[in-house]
């Protein structure tokens, strides 16, 4: 690889061809501010509009300053990053930025956590001149049921836009008008609601400032807890464990999953219980709807649709919902392990503890955004009863036990309640891409073969990698495995298994870059992947240390179908685990 | 925003996609598409752009961020009779403004504005080639050289029929 040499603030660096002037003074400790830019090394993700013109330098023998984030470094360049005129320019820029940016901070939902308002602080802005001259842009503010989009907050970083239609390719998301008008939107500024969203909530995620942001339901689950007719219960995904000590100033990585169930008891939930039970309880019909169709195509029966697709993902489902319709049969039915936790929550163990399900009120923890319009979905309420009430992501509870004056960081640990508390490593693995198939691999391997698994860890199936795939050798039948996480990446798969040119006999979709632990509703990465990496390994650290880590040896999974659910894909399981999808492509109407 | 929904009909829907297969359906010809369909329909209302949409794969958001940034593409459908003034260089330093102001006051409009009847729109323009007839104003293929704010009246009786 060619190298070249270059001067930045008098320091000679020696760098890679291609490297940009913001990257090699970062080898020399010298860290230039960015705005617009963000990158995600690791999952190949990077936003270069070079628009905010904040991270300017001035380079030797160049008329206009240069932008950092997107100019190469040349031989023998002389860059300074901090001289008079660098240092009014980046205040000018900021000024004018603000100058159109209301000043709501202390009750803006991003506040403490807005990379706008770090970078008015770190660049010691105390005035906003110009603000008299003319009028802020106002918008429409657009409320789906995930997302808020308050786009007079928005500077026009176009993170948004790029992780909508690069990263995710939903394209619901663009830059539209010019001047004072432009903004982000999705077709004819219409509501959200009413665009291809898949409202996987990696727009959210990026957003440095409160333009985008979740719809808060912490009210609610407020009310609940304290109304004495209620009974109210939670249940706590497993990428919320590894991600949640980050608001609490813990190390990226630090699993908190008794502090978090301590927190949880403190807070007044009558049962705090795992989703790491329904996900095991989601690989019992999975993993049987795989053997199931796995077997009947071995046997030569032409209706057995290859690959299954996992469907926990609700990003992922409304993804394929929208793009995909054609092909909505060919994902598992099994209903996600959220919607699975409601659905036994509120007749299993509504019946149990003897409530009636309209006072048995479903919380579910999430690190994602979708979930929320998932527990919304009509399919998945009885009598307008919905198996969940409550969807809240990591960064609401969070807040939540902030509010409730609880130090994370000195609670004891304490244990879930049981029954559905229990669950194995294959569900916390749930919370990581390739950790549904290991989970579902580590089953169906013991249920096909009837043979005991000698290596429960299938480090072929991990990693960060966009699209992989593995094959898994099932005592003789090699089953092909594919992943994929990032939307884009999945589309890669599904236009595979349209054309008929997929080879996979399973698929694994997550709809956020990275899975769950990259969810919409994680505590903010601010471009940093060395933090999602982190929340991977301390999953697999989770699942590492668990007694039992296949799902179908979970005690109270055995008991639930010998109680209750009989088998897997027993008519009562299919009644109630499974469920079917919907054709969302727009239509053109056509008059006739 | 617009809020105009129309149905397109079945011939409309196969014009749009012979448009689109005439640059074949690449999506770096969105602008010639765009170009080509406001030619034929006169303006690109939501239906046109969610046909080209799925025609050149794509998404809808970015075709109408495309059509909203240059002035040239518009959603509101032309009146019968387009006016256009021109506000190039020599037409504006001898009176197009003023010109403008008295068709905007006897029409009722704004720029980019249809009269509620269809009858009229106006718009604004950038040199046509006439500047020796300056203040030019078209409405539809017909030039009007010298135009003064007077005769704004008389220009619009023409079409009152």
């Amino acid at each position: 690889m060619e190298t070249i040499k270059l001067t930045i603030d008098n320091k000679i660096v020696e760098v890679q061809k291609g490297t940009t002037i913001n990257k090699a003074a970062k080898q020399l400790g010298i860290d230039i501010p960015v705005l617009c830019y963000m990158e995600l090394h690791d999952l190949n993700i990077e936003n270069k509009p070079a628009g905010c013109r904040i991270c300017v330098v001035e380079v030797q023998g160049r008329r206009n300053l240069a932008p950092s984030c997107a100019t190469k470094c040349e031989e023998g360049m002389v860059v300074k990053t901090h001289t008079t005129r660098v240092l009014n320019a980046r205040r000018t820029v900021m000024e004018f930025i603000l100058s159109d940016h209301p000043k709501d901070c202390l009750i803006c939902p991003k506040s403490g956590t807005c990379e706008l308002q770090a970078m008015a602080h770190r660049l010691g802005i105390r005035e906003i001149p110009g603000q008299e001259i003319a009028a802020m842009s106002t918008y429409r503010k657009d409320t789906s049921p995930s997302i808020i989009r308050d786009l007079d907050k928005c500077i026009l970083c176009r993170r948004c836009e790029m992780m909508c239609n690069d990263v995710q390719t939903v394209g619901a998301l663009s830059a539209v008008n010019r001047g004072f008008m432009a903004t982000v939107a999705p077709a004819f500024e219409q509501n959200l609601e009413y665009s291809t969203c898949t409202y996987c909530g990696q727009c959210v995620a990026v957003c440095p400032t409160g333009a985008l942001t979740e719809v808060d339901h912490t009210p609610d689950v407020l009310r609940a807890l304290v109304d004495p007719t209620k009974t109210v219960i939670v249940q706590t995904a497993p990428a919320v464990r590894a991600a949640l000590g980050e608001e609490f100033g813990m190390v990226p990585g630090t699993l908190v999953t008794g502090k978090m169930v301590s927190a949880l008891r403190t807070l007044g939930f009558d049962y705090v219980f795992d989703t790491d039970f329904a996900a095991d309880l989601t690989i019992m019909e999975e993993g049987t709807e795989l053997l199931d169709r796995l077997n009947r195509h071995l046997n030569g029966d032409k209706t057995a649709r290859l690959p299954i697709l996992t469907s926990c993902c609700p990003g992922w489902v409304n993804f394929f919902e929208h793009y995909f319709p054609d092909l909505k049969d060919v994902p598992s039915t099994a209903k996600s392990p959220q919607q699975m936790f409601g659905a036994i929550a509120k007749t299993y163990f509504a019946d149990k503890i003897k409530v009636d399900r309209k006072n048995l009120v479903v919380v579910s923890i999430m690190p994602c955004l979708a979930k929320k319009y998932e527990c919304q979905r009509e399919e998945f309420s009885t009598d307008n009863n919905r198996d969940v009430d409550f969807s809240i992501s990591t960064r609401e509870l969070a807040s939540f036990i902030k509010h409730a004056n609880i130090d994370l960081n000195t609670l004891e640990d304490e244990e879930f309640d049981t029954p559905m508390g229990e669950s194995t490593g294959a569900g916390v693995i749930f919370g990581t891409t390739g950790g549904v198939i290991e989970a579902a691999v580590r089953t169906a391997y013991e249920l096909q073969t009837g043979k005991k698994l000698e290596r429960v860890d299938f480090t072929e199936l991990r990693g960060l990698e966009g699209v992989r795939e593995a094959t898994i050798d099932f005592n003789g039948l090699p089953v092909r495995i594919g992943i994929a996480h990032g939307l884009g990446n999945a589309r890669k798969l599904l236009d595979d298994v349209r054309s008929g040119k997929s080879q996979f006999h399973a698929i694994e979709v997550m709809a956020c870059p990275g899975g769950c632990i990259g969810g919409g509703g994680q505590p903010l990465h601010h471009g940093n992947s060395d933090i999602i990496k982190a929340r991977v390994a301390a999953i697999y650290a989770e699942d590492k240390k668990k007694p039992l880590r296949k799902s179908h040896e979970n005690p109270f999974i055995i008991k639930l179908y010998e109680e209750f659910l009989g088998k897997p894909n027993s008519e009562i399981a299919h009644h109630l685990l499974h469920t079917h999808y919907f054709d969302k492509k727009k239509k053109v109407i056509v008059k006739q | 925003m617009s809020t105009i929904k129309i149905e397109l009909r079945q011939e409309d829907v196969a014009k749009i996609k012979e448009i689109c297969a005439s640059f074949n359906n690449e999506p770096q010809e969105l602008i010639n598409v765009l170009h080509t369909c406001q030619q034929h329909f006169g303006y690109l209302p939501a239906e046109v752009q969610e046909v080209v949409s799925d025609e050149l794969v794509v998404p809808v958001a970015k075709i109408y961020g495309v059509v909203t940034f240059y002035s040239f593409f518009t959603m509101t459908p032309k009146g019968k009779h387009p006016v256009s003034i021109c506000m190039g260089t020599a037409c504006y330093v001898r009176g197009a403004e003023k010109v403008l102001d008295e068709f905007k006051k006897e029409l009722g409009l704004q720029v980019g504005e249809t009269t509620k009847d269809g009858k009229f729109s106006l718009s604004s323009l950038r040199c046509v080639g006439a500047c020796g007839l300056a203040p030019v104003v078209l409405v539809g293929d017909k030039t009007y050289g010298r135009v003064a704010p007077d005769d704004v009246k008389n220009i619009l009786k023409e079409y009152e029929k």
